[in-house]
């Protein structure tokens, strides 16, 4: 009997604490995709490794009231990430716009690549020498066992 | 090119030993605020305790410190004595009452002692989201012409009103 009603306490706390995150009525289901995608793109800047569709800090709540306002008043995903840009700085993305700070995280991926294919082009290239000479070293054996020792 | 070969993983472990010892001593939580070196965002709010409005002008004049506060905030008790000391010096401190409730607002102060030139009341925290503010205690520092000079995260004592507020207030009278 006590192990049920603690089964159902915890069942009961479970489902409340889930239900902290408010839901919003969008007036048409386009701004409640960009609704989504928009607050998951946004960081939190209280708890830093959340997003404010995850965080239940009243700043990301404050942040999700701001969004659907300014959605379900017509403005675009840029003057949103703007606004709050201007008053969190940079670190409310987590998409960074290309400035002098971001230039080597975006140009990353490329100078790795790049460095990736070189590495792999100058393996082949090595491959190709030793190989050549490999099989130089086989038909030369082939043909000494073939003339000198006789075999056939 | 031989030997340079034999150390080359050692130097690269070696370069990534010195990468990642700075980021140990890099503190995620140190964030600029996006407001330094801009004038105060517009306000019109009203002032704790009478009917008066507050406008961003009212607080130029002679550099001051904005303390972000509410009745709520536990770490907002720990630094209260702390401000009170810093106003006795003559330190200048303007109140942000953030997201409050006035009443529980202006207890808190008779009770436990007013630090503040003077409070305004941001019930919405409308003007804190202007202003940067992602909770409370923050402390910011503004010049005599208005403009926002630094930010403090977390609670105000001694040590970071000599390390990191103070600087800011030496020139011209405190």
């Amino acid at each position: 009997m006590l192990l049920r009603s603690i089964l159902l306490l915890l069942v009961l706390w479970t489902s409340s604490s889930a239900a902290v995150i408010e839901t919003y009525d969008f007036s048409s289901p386009e701004l409640e995709v960009r609704y989504k995608l928009l607050s998951q793109e946004l960081r939190c800047p209280k708890c830093q490794n959340q997003n404010i569709a995850d965080s239940n800090a009243p700043i990301s709540r404050d942040l999700r009231a701001i969004l659907y306002e300014q959605l379900e008043s017509g403005a675009s995903n840029e003057e949103i990430v703007d606004f709050l840009v201007d008053r969190y700085g940079e670190f409310v993305r987590y998409r960074p716009g290309v400035d002098s700070n971001t230039m080597w995280l975006w140009s990353a991926p490329l100078i790795l690549f790049v460095m990736a294919v070189t590495v792999v082009l100058i393996q082949i290239r090595r491959d190709q020498a030793t190989a050549t000479v490999s099989s130089n070293t086989q038909r030369a054996e082939a043909l000494r066992r073939k003339y000198v020792d006789g075999d056939s | 090119m031989q030997p340079f070969k034999r150390f080359a993983p050692l130097i690269a472990f070696l370069a990534l030993v010195v990468l990642l010892v700075r980021g140990l001593a890099l503190d995620p939580m140190d964030l600029p605020s996006a407001r330094i070196g801009d004038p105060l965002p517009d306000f019109v709010l009203p002032v704790l305790g009478n009917d008066a409005m507050r406008t961003p002008d009212g607080w130029q004049g002679k550099p001051a410190l904005i303390n972000v506060w509410a009745t709520w905030c536990f770490s907002c008790r720990v630094e209260h004595p702390y401000l009170l000391d810093l106003a006795k010096t003559g330190v200048t401190i303007y109140g942000l009452n953030y997201k409050d409730d006035p009443q529980k607002a202006e207890k808190w102060l008779d009770d436990l002692g007013n630090p503040y030139a003077e409070t305004v009341v941001d019930v919405k925290g409308t003007f804190g989201l202007d202003l940067g503010v992602y909770g409370a205690p923050e402390t910011y520092v503004i010049d005599a012409q208005g403009i926002v000079q630094h930010r403090h995260v977390g609670v105000v004592d001694e040590t970071v009103w000599r390390e990191q507020l103070a600087p800011y207030f030496e020139e011209g009278e405190i």
